[in-house]
Formats: C-alpha cells, sequence, structure tokens
C-alpha cells in the first residue's frame, strides 16, 4: 500500500501533536471480531516523545485498537482489519513487512504482571538474545542492567539477578516487565492498564517511571483511571461504543473537554 | 446535566450551589441595607450591617472546606471541577463584598454626622448600581447565564464613570472648604468600595463566563475609572 500523502495538521490538532513528531498514524481504520464492528472508522495522529492516553468504558474498543498498533489482533481468527496504520510512515500491515520485526520495536507491557518463569536476569536478556542484539555476554549484561536501571528497579534487585522473576512483589514484577520491555529498544511501547493490578505506592512508581521513558519513546497507555490519563498523559483519546470521540491535549480533555459524551464520561454521569 | 452515578457526588455539588446561593442572598442584603443606612441616615440601621458581616465570613470557610472535602473525596474532572473552582472563587469575592458593605456601614456614622444630605446622594446612586449589579450577576450564576454575566461585566463601566464624577465633584469641594476634606474623604472611601464592588461583580461575571465555556475570558474590559492617574490640576493652578 502506498505511503498516506503527509497532509498538514488542521489548526485545532492538539498542541502535543504540532510540537513533536509523528510516530503512529491511523487513518479509516475499522477492526472487526466476527459480525461485531469493534472499531469504527477511526483516524487518529500519535506523536513520538510524548504519553498518549486511551480511555473509555469497557468494551469501547480501546485495547482492541493499541492491539492493532503491534498486530497482536492478528492471532485472533476472527479478527479482521481494514483501513491504514502507518508507523514512521510505514504501513504496518503491508504484506511484506515480517510482523517479528515489528514487535521488536513495539514493546508491550500488560495488564497483569507477567514475568517468564525464569531469573530476573534471563527475563530481561531474553529479548536482546533471540534478537541477536547483543555482542557477547558483557555486552548483554550491559543491556540487562540499564535496562533494570531504566525501569527503575535495579536497586532492589542488584544482589539477586539470579532469583525467578515471580519471586518479586507485583509491582517489581511489573517493572521487570517494562524492563523486558525496553531491553529489546523499541521505539513505541504499548501500555494495557499497567498498573490495575498494583497498590497506589506501586502505580506512582510505575507513572514516574512513564514520565521519565517518555523523552526516548512514543508512550500509548489504555487506563481506566481517569487520574492516571490525567497524570501520565499529553494526549488523550477518549472512545466510546467504537467511535474515537475525542482526541485532545490531555490538559484540555480534563478541564474542559468539547463532546458531551466525554464530558460524561469522566465526571462520572455515564449510564 | 444528567446526573452522576453516584448520587451523594450531585449532593455535594448541590450543596456547594447552596451554599453560595445562601452567601450571595446575604451579601445582597447587606449592601441594600447598608445603601439604605445612607439614603435614609439610619445608624442603627448600619449597626446592623456591621454585626451579620460574620455570618458571610463564616460561610465562606464552610463553603471552602467542602470544596477542598469534595475535591479529594471525588477528584472532579472538567466541568465538575470548574464548578468547584469557581465555587471557592465566587465566595471569596461575595466575602470581600460583604466586607466592603460593612465598611461602608462604618463609615454612615461619619457621614450622617457631618455632611449635608445632598453630597452622600451620588454616593446612593452609586450603592445602588452596584447592588444591581451583584443581583444581576448572581441571577446570572444561579441561572448560569453566561450572556447575562457578559452584560454585567460589561456595564461595570458604568459604575466607573459615576465613580470619575463623584471623586472629582468631592475634590472640588475639598478644595473649596478645608473642613469638608474628613467628612468628604469618608465618602471618598465609600465610592471607591462601592467601585469595588462592581469590580467583584466583574469577577464573578469573569467567573461564570470560565464554567461554561472552559477558557477564561480573554477580552479587555472597558475600564472608565481613571482616578489614579489624575492629576490635580485644579490644586497646582492655584
Amino acid at each position: 500500500m502506498d505511503a498516506m500523502v503527509n497532509t498538514p495538521l488542521a489548526e485545532n490538532a492538539p498542541r502535543i501533536a504540532r510540537e513533536k513528531p509523528l510516530k503512529i498514524r491511523a487513518r479509516n481504520v475499522d477492526v472487526y471480531y466476527g459480525e461485531k464492528h469493534a472499531i469504527k472508522g477511526l483516524n487518529i495522529d500519535i506523536p513520538d516523545g510524548a504519553v498518549s492516553a486511551f480511555i473509555g468504558p469497557s468494551g469501547c474498543g480501546k485495547s482492541t485498537f493499541l492491539r492493532s498498533i503491534n498486530r497482536m489482533n492478528d492471532t485472533i481468527p476472527s479478527c479482521r482489519v481494514t483501513g491504514n496504520i502507518e508507523i514512521d510512515n510505514r504501513d504496518i500491515y503491508d504484506k511484506k513487512l515480517d510482523v517479528v520485526q515489528l514487535r521488536a520495536r513495539i514493546g508491550m507491557v500488560f495488564q497483569k504482571p507477567n514475568p517468564f518463569p525464569k531469573s530476573i536476569y534471563e527475563n530481561v536478556a531474553y529479548g536482546p538474545k533471540i534478537h541477536g542484539l547483543s555482542k557477547g555476554k558483557a555486552d548483554l549484561e550491559e543491556i540487562v542492567v540499564t535496562s533494570l536501571k531504566k525501569a527503575g528497579l535495579f536497586e532492589e534487585v542488584k544482589d539477586r539477578l539470579d532469583h525467578s522473576g515471580t519471586s518479586l512483589s507485583g509491582g517489581q514484577q511489573q517493572r521487570l516487565c517494562i524492563a523486558r520491555a525496553i531491553a529489546v529498544n523499541p521505539e513505541v511501547i504499548l501500555m494495557d492498564e499497567p498498573c490495575s493490578a498494583l497498590d497506589p505506592i506501586a502505580t506512582a512508581r510505575i507513572e514516574e517511571l512513564i514520565d521519565e521513558l517518555r523523552q526516548n519513546f512514543c508512550i500509548v497507555i489504555v487506563t481506566h483511571s481517569m487520574q492516571q490519563a490525567a497524570r501520565v498523559s499529553q494526549l488523550t483519546a477518549f472512545f466510546h461504543l467504537g467511535n474515537l470521540v475525542e482526541v485532545g491535549d490531555t490538559d484540555e480533555i480534563f478541564t474542559a473537554p468539547k463532546d458531551k459524551r466525554t464530558q460524561d464520561y469522566i465526571t462520572g454521569r455515564f449510564g | 446535566m444528567s446526573d452522576h452515578i453516584v448520587k451523594a457526588y450531585d449532593e455535594d455539588l448541590a450543596n456547594l450551589k447552596t451554599m453560595l446561593a445562601q452567601m450571595g442572598g446575604l451579601a445582597e442584603d447587606h449592601l441594600a441595607k447598608a445603601i439604605d443606612a445612607l439614603s435614609k441616615r439610619d445608624t442603627k440601621l448600619a449597626d446592623v450591617v456591621i454585626a451579620q458581616d460574620e455570618k458571610i465570613d463564616a460561610l465562606e470557610l464552610q463553603l471552602e472546606e467542602r470544596a477542598i472535602l469534595t475535591i479529594a473525596k471525588r477528584q472532579p474532572m472538567a466541568r465538575d471541577l470548574r464548578e468547584i473552582m469557581v465555587a471557592i472563587r465566587i465566595a471569596s469575592d461575595l466575602e470581600r463584598i460583604g466586607d466592603l458593605a460593612k465598611n461602608i456601614a462604618k463609615r454612615t456614622h461619619a457621614i450622617n454626622e457631618q455632611l449635608p444630605r445632598k453630597l452622600a446622594a451620588g454616593l446612593t446612586r452609586m450603592g445602588r448600581l452596584s447592588l444591581e449589579e451583584l443581583k444581576d450577576v448572581l441571577d446570572a450564576y444561579t441561572t448560569t447565564d453566561d450572556n447575562k454575566a457578559l452584560d454585567v461585566w460589561r456595564n461595570d463601566g458604568e459604575l466607573d464613570a459615576l465613580y470619575n464624577s463623584i471623586f472629582r465633584e468631592l475634590l472640588t469641594y475639598m478644595m473649596e472648604d478645608p473642613r469638608m476634606i474628613g467628612p468628604c474623604t469618608h465618602l471618598l472611601f465609600g465610592a471607591k468600595n462601592f467601585e469595588r464592588i462592581g469590580d467583584h461583580a466583574t469577577n464573578i461575571a469573569e467567573n461564570i463566563y470560565y464554567l461554561v465555556h472552559g477558557q477564561p475570558l480573554r477580552e479587555e474590559r472597558p475600564k472608565k475609572d481613571t482616578t489614579s492617574t489624575t492629576a490635580f490640576d485644579s490644586m497646582n493652578e492655584r
């Protein structure tokens, strides 16, 4: 498929989208699960070097769209994606594109921390190893340590890297998963409710981490916590019944949203 | 607007509105009484205003506490958040208006004793204008009518203009007769108080606009109060 024409951003495009380079662009995206029309004609520009939050009630399509970005929906036989999703102007549904390579560029963190039943070290080293990103043992160790440091976990685990990843607390496990995700040096990090299984302190740590990571990554986070979206993101997209209702600068979405449905949802009025 | 899923949240917000309505009612009442005390030379009425100001102060504190509690409990967003912030700000304007009315009431004693009636007439006229502004802006708040709020905001210039003319008039009297300096100063402060009440009313109007639009009013208000730059030319001429 041809790359899309680079249309200039509209006057009313979010401030963050004008300030940062474009990373992900979706045009006329529809997603179906069999008969169910899960996402309807979605258009969005997601900036690099920023956190974009997807919010909306359960079943609104926000996770579905998130999973379309790394083509995880390919694994669901009944799922069909039409339209166009580009990363760095390259169509990611291009048949010539190597999905494994694509997913190496896109890290993902899930709701429930899911470390491998291996040592802390192995959890982080696994990705770089299979993608051949390290030039030897010392290099690999360097990647593991840096990733753990970036994920804010190194100090807590440096004396027990050989312990099982599953022996860590929930919050630590989630940071381990983030370390694992960033070890392969991705460009995009997708997070699907990364804090919903964590206590407030662990949540605060992850949020702090997200804030630090956004300098170097394009981060997209799905969250059910409006406060979290308001705290960590610069761009917020509100989904409802498969429609992308409103996209805007986070500051504006949470103080003065334009669409009544957004207003009703974020103020807790949705029936 | 439709209701919150959590009903107690609606009650919290409704409570704030009720308290603000009470405060507004009291401020209006005190201002009206202060003006009456001035126009009817009723110092007893003035004393009532002075004594009652505490009520407004207490209500403001209460409202602030409730607002803070609501923010902590509900973590309000969007219009709900604006609703609460605006309530806090309007409460503070109303409290100031109460103080200014009280100050006018205090001055009534001196003015009533020392001044010929006709001199206080201009002041009473200012008072009535400021009271009208206050009433209109409180109505605009109760009905969330941003157009009405904008009318108040634009019309405050009238009060400013009246203040200018009174300011100049009083200057003339004081220059003519130095014995008038004392009582005229009271009048001048009284006039300034009414002018300030008008400014608080426009603050409230701006807050209503923000509540409705989610954006601050960016226009420049037509200001006609030029007294702070008035040079005392006539004095220099002597």
